[in-house]
Parts: C-alpha cells; structure tokens; sequence
C-alpha cells in the first residue's frame, strides 16, 4: 500500500527550490492549458467551428451567471479574467488529477518510490496561493472601484467603539476567508485522493466507477465554489452605497 | 494510555463529532431550497446557484475537521 503523505512529495530541486509532483503536474497543465489558448487563438473564425462554439457557450454562461450577481454587464466583462482563471485553472487542475498516471507512475527518488504527478490541488501551497490572491484582488478591486478611503474605512472606522469592533472584525473575516478558501479545496481534493488511493488497493476493478464519478462531481463543484466565492466577494466590495 | 492510542482515539473522535453539525446543516439548506422552488418554479435557477454555494460553506466545516484528523494522524 502506498504511503499517504499530507505534503506533496519532492521529485527533485533546482538549487535549493523544491519540485513536488504536485508542482509538476500544474506546470503541465498550465502549459497545455497555454497551448490549446494559443492554437485555438489563432484559429479565430466568424461562423465558429465546434471547438470554438464549446468555449464560447462556457464564456457567455459564465459571463451570464456574473452578470446575474453583480448587476451589469460592463462589470461583468471588467472581472471576467480574474473569475473565469480561477474557474477553469481550479477546474481542469481537478480534473487532471484523476487522469490515469496520476498516483500511479512512480519514479525512484533517493530510495524511496515517489508518485511522478499528483492532483494540483491536494498539495496544500497551490490553494493557498490561489486564496490568497483571490483575497488580495478582491481588495484591490474594491480600492479601484469604490476609491482608497471608502474602501479603507470598512475595516478602520473610528467614528464610535462599535464601528470600531465591527472593522477589526471585518479585517478578521478577511483573513479567515484566506484560511476557509485554501483548507475547502485541499480538504476536498486531498480526501478524495486517499479515498481512490485506498479504493484501488481494496478493489480495483468496477467498485471505483462511483468513487471516480464523485470525484469528478467534487471536482467541478469545488472550482465553482471558489470561482463564486470570489465573484461575491467582488460584487461586496464594488457595491455602490444606496444613499 | 500513550500517545498512539490518544493519537488513534483522536483521529477517530475529531472525524466522527466534526461531521455531524454539517450533516445536519446541509439538511436543513437542502429542505429549504425544495420548498422555496416549490413555492416559486420560477426562480429555480437562482435559488440552485444560492443553495450550492450554502452547501459547499456547510461542507467545509466538516473539510476542517477532515483536514484536522488527517494531520492528527499523518503528521504528528
């Protein structure tokens, strides 16, 4: 039976950095994420062909479900980037991670036997960034769209004790939401990794069709989670006060 | 009792009591979303969109004491 390890584990270093086959797996799929942009960029038609219709049908749903939340249509286009890379990047990491080979491919590393790929996201420093810049951009775009002071004066209120309270406690949630975020994620894929893991060493042939059918599931309602977490997140921050 | 009993006890314990609240919560978001459909097929979609998103925050409260039991047991 193969080791469960909660960290992902080192396949080799580049002078003292790290390369853990999480890290590898994402470096994969980012590039052929690029790739497949690239091609299917320059392949640009007016009457699009099937790929191009697939994507541009997931765009306008994505953009129609932005639209719904946040009000208009100009801000919608205006933090599709943000959204629709956390979406899709979450999305197609969770996907890959039940690709067959991963988990599976072992490579011999000092001794020990070591999985060559491993889900992006069950390797607890690929959530944790993605939270963290979610956190940060949000802020950021509640700076750009409402000014610095308005912005600034949700967490430091010094107006009474009780606004006080409430910003200290604003600030608080923020950084809870940092923690929340990146734990969901790698909880959810991380859990689901052990869950196959031990499937197949108990009954690998038929009994893992459910299991892999739930982690695909998981998978995609876990990258929308995050995608509309931030998307609330955004239409907080740019909500105009009603005066 | 030494510590790998504690540590056995614990990862059990932490897994076992954490789930139950979420268990109960997502219930709870579950009902309410039917009914609410059922008094207005018209806003199904939104009222879908608003009762994953719940569920997915009730679920996390149960990731948290997964992510807990597995450190418990895996790290130290």
């Amino acid at each position: 039976m193969e080791e469960i390890s909660l960290k992902a584990q080192e396949l080799f270093t580049i002078g003292s950095f790290h390369i853990t086959n999480s890290l590898f797996l994402t470096l994969v799929v980012s590039l052929t994420m690029l790739a497949v942009a690239l091609i299917s960029y320059r392949k640009i038609k007016i009457i699009p062909g099937k790929f191009q219709s697939v994507v541009e049908m997931g765009i306008g749903w994505l953009l129609e479900l932005m639209e719904s939340m946040l009000g208009s249509a100009k801000k919608a286009e205006q933090y599709f980037p943000l959204v629709a890379t956390i979406f899709i990047f979450i999305m197609v990491s969770n996907l890959s991670g039940i690709l067959p080979g991963v988990g599976s491919l072992v490579i011999r590393n000092g001794g020990k036997e070591v999985s060559l790929f491993r889900s992006p996201a069950a390797d607890l420093n690929f959530t944790l960034a993605y939270a963290v810049i979610s956190v940060i951009m949000t802020n950021i775009i509640g700076i750009m769209a409402v000014g610095v002071f308005p912005h600034i004066s949700k967490f430091l209120n010094f107006k009474n004790p009780i606004a006080f309270f409430i910003g200290i406690l604003e600030l608080i949630s923020e950084v809870a939401k940092i923690i929340s975020l990146s734990f969901r994620l790698f909880g959810n894929v991380f859990a689901g990794e052990v869950l196959l893991t031990i499937i197949f060493f108990l009954a690998p042939y038929f009994v893992p069709l459910p299991f892999l059918l739930l982690e695909i599931f998981v998978g995609l309602i876990q990258a929308f989670v995050f995608a509309m977490l931030t998307l609330v997140s955004i239409s907080l921050n740019t909500a105009e006060h009603a005066h | 009792m030494d510590i790998d009993t504690v540590r056995l006890w614990a990862t059990v314990g932490v897994i076992a009591i954490g789930t139950v609240a979420p268990a109960i919560s997502i219930g709870f978001i579950g009902s309410s979303a039917v009914k609410s459909i059922a008094r207005n097929p018209e806003a199904a979609s939104k009222i879908q969109t608003a009762m994953i998103l719940a569920i997915a925050f009730a679920e996390a409260i149960a990731i948290y004491a997964l992510v807990v039991s597995l450190i418990v047991k895996f790290v130290a």
